[in-house]
């Protein structure tokens, strides 16, 4: 399982006063924190910053890797932003994400394809919000052939089946469980990423169905997350998890954290 | 009798007895009570106790929807009936769509559902709304009031060129201007020059009142 640590995101109030202020040592305890607690990448994100998100992103990814190994997910929509942070970015990142939406898609692509890094594909077209599991694979197909065509290999997609509020409609989970699912059957080689937080809009403790979804994901393939590495409940259950789903030979990995004290 | 059948009727809006509400309202014309009465005093009572009750936080979203549901229920058992005598005039009419390059439409459509129940005439223009098309469906369908919701930090810009627009084609002065989505806060919307903002639908439907002059409160 890979855990993208989601925290550096300046839509949090205190990172945002962070990044505003150029605070390196607040961002660069949060990027550590989130290493230390086992994420793969950390994701960093300065969307808020409307007109200077490039220059912010910049920072963030310099100042980032001026303290961790960790590759980055460079979380943007922009392409111009995206391509800068890709200049300063050392090592291998994470690009997150292009979606097969006309304008985003033809303008992501070529700076995608000639960064051969990794990149987040989101399950979204012109024909808008994927309803069915099989609206969400049939954007999946169009997404995997397009990438391949660019030269991304499938190793490199991480494909987000977008995961809609059960509190607007009951049946939005499984929906997402289910493309999960046929992704993986049916791209061999190809990742399977989401958030967690979408699942619980509008319904109160929120952590729980979070949690819940997760577990029910990796279940059918997920094999990456967007998630707080900092909360030991979660991590210590997919930890569990993975040793249940048959991925802990001998059920090291288990029994190794446990005896480190990581799990609660 | 009256009041006690109406206080049940506004009862089960509140607790979202969608299966019972049609008996209970006819129950209520059987009693002579009048339509409007039905709706004002029995069912705008119980959405409004909703409100209540979502913005302290007791309340959650689908119990919302449930009980914007059994309104609708019912409010489409007693429109018919109005017809004839005296028509409830909408409290005003509301244009709402999703900005250029946005598709999120849950949000959206929330806000729609709660301003119907709450006496708006809404006319949704769907998600991926150009500038253009706002301009447009305002000249056309007169609206008292624009709402724009903009789900991704990298729409909301969208939401400042659609003002723009309204301004340029020279109808800003017909329209109050709302904003909202997950990133708008109300410093973003004092920044663009809309008239007002709201955090969630039920602030949405107040926020909606306000800027058309009309007192908010619980009936």
């Amino acid at each position: 399982m890979q855990i993208v640590g989601e925290l550096i995101n300046t839509s949090r109030g205190a990172v945002h006063t962070a990044v505003d202020n150029l605070d390196a040592a607040f961002i660069q305890g949060l990027a550590a924190k989130q290493v230390e607690a086992g994420a793969d990448y950390v994701d960093v994100n300065a969307g808020t910053f409307v007109g200077k998100e490039g220059d912010k992103l910049c920072w963030l990814v310099e100042t980032v890797q001026a303290r961790v190994e960790t590759p980055l997910a460079l979380d943007t929509p922009d392409p111009e932003a995206l391509r800068r942070a890709l200049a300063v970015h050392r090592g291998r990142p994470l690009i997150n994400s292009i979606t097969g939406e006309t304008g985003r898609w033809e303008t992501m692509l070529p700076v995608v394809a000639e960064a051969k890094a990794a990149v987040i594909a989101l399950c979204l077209d012109d024909a808008g919000m994927p309803q069915s599991a099989a609206d969400r694979l049939r954007v999946a197909g169009k997404l995997v052939r397009g990438l391949e065509g660019a030269g991304v290999s499938m190793e490199d997609i991480y494909l987000d089946p977008l995961v809609c509020p059960v509190s607007t409609d009951t049946s939005a989970a499984l929906a997402a469980l289910e493309a999960i699912g046929a992704m993986r059957r049916e791209f061999p080689g190809v990742h399977a990423i989401c958030g967690l937080s979408n699942v619980s809009y509008g319904l109160p403790k929120r952590r729980l169905l979070n949690n819940a979804f997760c577990l029910l994901a990796m279940q059918q393939g997920l094999d990456a997350v967007l998630l707080d590495p900092l909360d030991r409940s979660l991590i210590s259950l997919i930890q569990a998890t993975q040793t249940l789903l048959g991925k802990d030979e001998y059920c090291m990995a288990y029994i190794q954290a446990v005896r480190e004290n990581r799990l609660t | 009798m009256n009041e006690a059948l109406l206080s049940r009727i506004g009862d089960a809006v509140l607790r979202g007895q969608l299966p019972s509400i049609e008996n209970l309202v006819r129950e209520a014309l059987a009693e002579n009570i009048p339509p409007l009465q039905i709706i004002q005093g029995g069912l705008a009572k119980g959405m409004a106790a909703v409100g209540v009750r979502f913005k302290a936080g007791d309340y959650f979203l689908p119990e919302v929807m449930v009980s914007a549901k059994t309104m609708a229920a019912a409010v489409a058992i007693l429109e018919p009936l109005l017809e004839s005598g005296t028509r409830i005039e909408p409290l005003g009419k509301f244009l709402i769509g999703t900005v250029s390059g946005d598709v999120h439409d849950i949000g959206k459509n929330i806000v729609s559902m709660m301003l119907r129940g709450a006496g708006f005439a809404v006319s949704d223009l769907g998600v991926n709304v150009s500038a253009e098309r706002f301009v447009e469906a305002i000249r056309k369908e007169r609206p008292d009031i624009v709402g724009m919701c903009a789900l991704l930090s990298t729409t909301m810009p969208a939401q400042k060129k659609t003002l723009e627009a309204i301004s340029a084609a020279g109808l800003r002065d017909q329209v109050k201007v709302m904003v909202g989505g997950a990133p708008v806060q109300a410093k973003w919307a004092e920044q663009i020059g809309a008239d007002g903002y709201a955090p969630d639908a039920v602030s949405a439907v107040d926020m909606a009142k306000e800027l058309l002059g009309l007192v908010s409160g619980t009936d």
